[in-house]
């Protein structure tokens, strides 16, 4: 299996693919019946591209870059087409896509304190690490090569030998960034890499993120709900709702043109500097076990019309590059011919209440 | 609120369901026997005569005898009886008693702190590194002239050597809950410390007493006979002891006769080992860190990608 | 929508804070409680003075470590006051108001306090007692101090959660906190806390934990709240946008210190303190025009067992001079930083010639590197280290390098701990405010 990405033609040509994702599900079971929490979501990732994955808890971003790495839970089913240089993640056996894990698929998680040994020095977690999936590797080499990541994360060499306890918040963070980065991964998934810090290390990390592409040309799936850390750190941008994933495309046109109206209020009920009165999408993410009918953002969406409540919109590309799942901006922009006046009248619903909310 | 008790139960796995379902089966079996010992019984526990007649000794097992008879003309069916019931009331009532007395004390230990706290983490350890049995024998010897031999003072040597669990366990969950935000809140509503206790630890702190209680019930039961079978337990005339029927049967097993220890030594286990499953079992379905959820099957209809939804898709 | 709310802060004070010190004395190992070691002291709030004005809202604003959270609980005496007093005049009948010391008081009139002052804590999944429903959760209170019981007790809870916007507060009252929402439990932690009617709230990060398109639904219930209920907020936070949009007055707070203190639109159009900037600057905004700042401090806040000789931000300040109190352990910072730069090899060779960097990290104003053998190398390395960067504040602050016989002296220059100054519209603490008129040429103002 191995020839098939060092193949020439896979290795040099840069405009492929690292991660392609198609239809992919992700359902759990539960005593309610299977939990939609990822359904049918596609999207690519090329080297050295960041791509955020943003929306609210609950929403199944988590679920997708665990997915991605093969560490979902027992109870979850996943299915689809899942490329890592156009080999097939899904049908590997499990001892293979260990080996990747690690090597080739990386994953820095949101409490770095709880992921690392604290009886172990960093030393011994870089050796624990290297040796795993390079067996023969030496002490000094693996030193050289903990080092040099080491310094890309600004960790000084004074502090190689320490332990967990002895770091800060911050370079704990880093320096679950430079075990996963030790690999050279070809593709990291970032779940919530900042959350549990303050505003300027986070600031830092994101730095730092932003970086990997020039340092490693490493492939970035960040996932996060802030929505700032997307527009500073990505290159392109997916919005998910509900399990799936309504609007990606250029991060750029995401933030400035919103097309779907899901993440023109979740912009617009974020509060920034900028920010001078409050504004809220009313209601709550739907319960993913019976998602309404039709658009699943139809129950709390302004622009709703009778079709939303009925049809499943389809994704489809927009004049400006990104693509997006939306009856209305398919209206907007002459991708749905074939709606009748009754389709397109204004959705009539009942009023949601204040507390209803997430 | 019955859901809320018995949502545990229904997301346990197989094992430990099946547990739980068989302790509580045998522990029953036991609590019928001890309910409606005088109407299961065919005599009363101390009786030696029918119709002014008396039992044969060490007969074997018959039809008129099922357990046959021991060697003070009982009936070894009736006294098995009967020594459950003797058994679960003892073993209820010294529960209860340390449920009583080392809750309370574990919450205020726990919540109090300092030197409250040392003093007695510092008695409650001494009472725990005693060896059980000793520390019984110690405090039978002690009420045997206040409170007689009976049952009552059976069940308060026993107590004493529960309530270190208790208190241990309580006391632990309330330094950690001490610190917790819903405390701090109730502190920033004004609340005084004892219903800080009452009201906001003590819901919290109890989670896994009753793990502890059936557990210590089954340990109870083996440290009741063993009371019993040195002589120092409930007195042959006040009830019908399964301990002190295997210390009389001591001397029957050499010469041969089996049945006199065989039933109540069965009792015994069977009793401890539906207490102890019981107890197992509901430590694996209340402690979260055991608890395995049970797994529910995926079925996933086949996948539509999303191509296939393109327009022109009829509705 | 709401848009911002008129101010109506009278001027006249609520709460004074006065020289205000919250110390925790830090638990060393077993081995040093034994020996009766001493273990040091957290000074989580260093001398604060802040006046809350009645009707206004107050912002704390400052990273996790930098004590608001100590402070806002010492408000309430949740957190015991080692100095300093917090002084609550309390409205009494005809206008007259009473002093309440509130770091003097205990017992039941600490409680009582409780009626006039409340919280509303960051968490709303842990500030709910788990196994209590909602109405007794909500309730609670007014048993507590005797105003309602039995009867009369639902229709009041019942009231307060509809404020909050639990309706119909039948659907709420019987459930417990696992089976509300997070926003749904912050609404109900807030109707606990307003159902005593009191005059301050303390909401200690109330809505960090929910999700984006909660916070903006909880922050206006806060707003709504005030107008209706006439309350006066302390809020405290770590986010400036929501603490732009929120407060009339913002104090940003620094290792147990207040940094700058003033008005909001002030502190907005020009911050002063280097530490406010930096905080402005790091906020991730939805922006796609705006990159990731280059200029930010480095490092993180410091141990606030062993704060930084001088300005406690001055390790960490871009704009630091030679007065904000340079001393060894940023040497220490600096040496490693440049060793981040090095090959391996050249990084193994220099550290040798240094030797230990541990005898660095006990303040000191003068220290030797070195061994008196080789004092012309290590000289000769600062000097690189110097010339790599010649901008680095810390250069500023160090006021001669020699050889002596033991290695290479460093001495530091004097540095002082600025005080909170008057500066434009605002109070920083920061040597570099007010402007020194010798630096500026007078202008009229």
């Amino acid at each position: 299996m191995t020839e098939l990405y060092d193949a020439p033609v896979a290795a040099r040509d840069d405009n492929a693919p690292v991660i392609d994702a198609q239809d992919i599900r992700i359902w759990y079971g539960s005593e309610r019946g299977p939990v939609k929490a990822v359904d049918g979501v596609s999207f690519s990732l090329r080297k050295g591209e960041i791509l955020g994955l943003v929306g609210e808890s609950g929403c199944g971003k988590s679920t997708i870059g665990r997915g991605l790495l093969g560490l979902l839970p027992p109870g979850a089913e996943m299915d689809g087409a899942l490329r890592f240089k156009g080999e097939d993640l899904l049908a590997l056996p499990k001892k293979e896509m260990f080996a990747k894990r690690g090597a080739e698929l990386g994953m820095i998680f949101q409490e770095p304190l709880t992921r690392l040994n604290p009886l172990m020095r960093i030393s011994e977690h870089f050796e624990e690490t290297l040796r795993t999936h390079e067996k023969s590797i030496g002490k000094e080499e693996i030193q050289r090569r903990a080092l040099e990541v080491l310094r890309l994360m600004g960790i000084p060499p004074t502090r190689y030998r320490s332990y967990p306890h002895e770091f800060s918040g911050g370079m704990r963070q880093r320096l679950m960034i430079a075990l996963a980065l030790v690999l050279r991964p070809a593709f990291v998934v970032a779940d919530e890499p900042t959350t549990a810090l303050d505003v300027l290390v986070e600031a830092q990390i994101i730095r730092i993120l932003h970086s990997l592409r020039s340092e490693f040309e490493t492939s970035l799936l960040l996932i996060t709900h802030n929505l700032g850390i997307i527009a500073e750190a990505c290159d392109r941008v997916a919005v998910m709702y509900a399990g799936e994933i309504v609007e990606i495309g250029d991060a750029r046109e995401v933030f400035s043109d919103p097309q779907h109206p899901y993440t023109r209020e979740l912009l617009r009920s974020t509060i920034s500097l900028s920010t001078t009165g409050l504004n809220f999408i009313p209601g709550a993410p739907p319960d993913l076990v019976n998602p309404p009918t039709g658009c699943h953002f139809h129950p709390r969406c302004p622009d709703a019309m009778n079709i939303c409540a009925t049809r499943h919109p389809v994704q489809h590309a927009m004049p400006n590059g990104t693509r997006v799942q939306c009856w209305a901006a398919d209206l907007a922009h002459g991708r749905a011919p074939d709606l009748t006046e009754d389709d397109t009248a204004p959705l009539v619903r009942e009023e949601i209440s204040v507390a209803d909310e997430a | 609120m019955l859901n809320r008790l018995l949502a545990p139960f229904r997301n346990t796995t197989g094992l430990a369901r099946w547990i739980l379902v068989t302790g509580i089966v045998i522990t029953i079996a036991f609590v019928v026997m001890a309910v409606f010992a005088p109407w299961l019984a065919p005599l009363d526990f101390n009786q030696q005569k029918v119709d002014g007649v008396k039992l044969p000794k060490l007969a074997a097992p018959s039809d008129d005898y099922w357990f046959g008879t021991s060697d003070q003309f009982y009936d070894v069916f009736s006294r098995v009886i009967w020594g459950a019931r003797t058994a679960l009331v003892v073993v209820t009532l010294s529960v209860l008693f340390s449920v009583l007395i080392g809750v309370p004390l574990g919450l205020i230990s726990g919540f109090v702190g300092g030197w409250t706290d040392r003093m007695l983490v510092f008695v409650m350890d001494a009472l725990y590194a005693f060896p059980t049995l000793l520390l019984a024998i110690v405090f039978s010897f002690l009420l045997r002239d206040a409170l007689g031999g009976g049952v009552t003072a059976a069940a308060l040597s026993l107590t004493v050597i529960y309530i270190p669990q208790y208190f241990r366990v309580v006391r632990n969950t309330t330094v950690s809950a001490r610190e917790s935000t819903y405390v701090e809140a109730a502190r920033a509503i004004g609340a005084k410390n004892s219903s800080i206790m009452g009201r906001y630890l003590f819901g919290n702190v109890i989670q896994s007493v009753p793990v502890i209680g059936t557990l210590n019930a089954a340990d109870a039961i083996g440290t009741l006979a063993a009371l019993g079978f040195l002589g120092f337990g409930i007195q042959p005339n006040e009830a019908s002891e399964w301990g002190y029927d295997l210390n009389r049967a001591l001397d029957d097993a050499s010469s041969g006769i089996w049945w006199t220890a065989l039933f109540p030594g069965l009792a015994i286990v069977f009793l401890i080992t539906g207490l102890t499953l019981v107890g197992e079992g509901l430590n694996e379905t209340v402690n979260p860190s055991l608890r395995k959820r049970r797994i529910r099957k995926v079925e996933m209809p086949p996948n539509e990608p999303t191509t296939a939804l393109v327009e022109g898709r009829t509705r | 929508m709401q848009t911002k709310r008129d101010v109506t802060a009278t001027g006249e004070s609520l709460v004074d804070i006065r020289d205000l010190e919250v110390h925790f004395e830090l638990r060393g190992g077993m081995l040093k409680r034994l020996l009766g070691m001493d273990t040091g002291t957290v000074k989580a709030v260093d001398g604060v003075n802040i006046s809350l004005k009645r009707g206004e809202v107050l912002g704390l604003v400052g990273e996790s470590g930098s004590g608001k959270t100590t402070l806002g609980r010492a408000m309430l005496g949740l957190a015991r006051s080692t100095k300093g007093s917090i002084t609550y005049h309390e409205r009494g009948g005809e206008g007259q108001t009473r002093e309440r010391v509130v770091s003097q008081l205990k017992g039941a009139d600490l409680r009582s306090l409780r009626t006039d002052l409340q919280m509303v804590f960051q968490d709303p999944n842990a500030a709910l007692n788990p196994s209590m429903t909602i109405e007794a959760a909500v309730g609670h209170p007014l048993k507590i101090h005797g105003i309602a019981k039995g009867e009369d007790l639902r229709p009041r809870v019942a009231a307060a959660l509809e404020r909050v916007g639990l309706a119909p507060a039948e659907q709420f009252m019987s459930k417990y906190p696992a089976d509300l929402s997070g926003g749904q439990k912050q609404r109900a932690v807030i109707a606990r806390a307003i159902i005593l009617d009191p005059e301050v709230l303390v909401a200690d990060e109330p809505v960090s934990m929910l999700d984006m398109s909660v916070r903006a639904k909880i922050l206006q219930l806060m707003v709504d709240l005030k107008k209706d209920l006439g309350l006066t907020y302390v809020y405290i936070t770590h986010d400036l946008a929501s603490a732009k949009f929120f407060c009339d007055r913002i104090a940003i707070m620094y290792l147990g210190r207040v940094v700058e203190i003033g008005p909001t639109e002030e502190i907005f159009a020009d911050p002063k303190h280097p530490y406010t900037k930096a905080l402005l600057k790091a906020i991730p905004e939805p922006d796609p025009n705006k990159m990731v700042p280059r200029d930010l401090p480095r490092g993180e806040i410091p141990d606030a067992a062993k704060p930084p000789l001088g300005c406690s931000f001055h390790p960490r300040c871009p704009e630091a001079v030679a007065e904000c109190g340079w001393e060894s352990r940023d040497l220490r910072v600096l040496l490693e930083e440049h060793w981040t730069r090095q090959e391996t090899t050249s990084y193994e060779e220099e550290q040798a010639l240094v030797g230990s960097l541990d005898r660095l990290d006990d303040p000191q104003k003068t220290v030797t590197l070195g061994s008196g053998a080789d004092s012309a190398r290590v000289r000769g390395l600062l000097d690189r280290i110097r010339q790599e960067n010649p901008s680095e504040p810390l250069w500023s602050g160090v006021d001669e390098i020699s050889e002596t016989g033991d290695g290479v002296e460093v001495r530091f220059h004097q540095g002082f701990d600025p005080e909170l100054r008057p500066s434009g519209g605002v109070e920083v603490a920061c040597v570099l405010h007010p402007k020194p008129v010798t630096v500026e040429p007078f202008r009229p103002e």
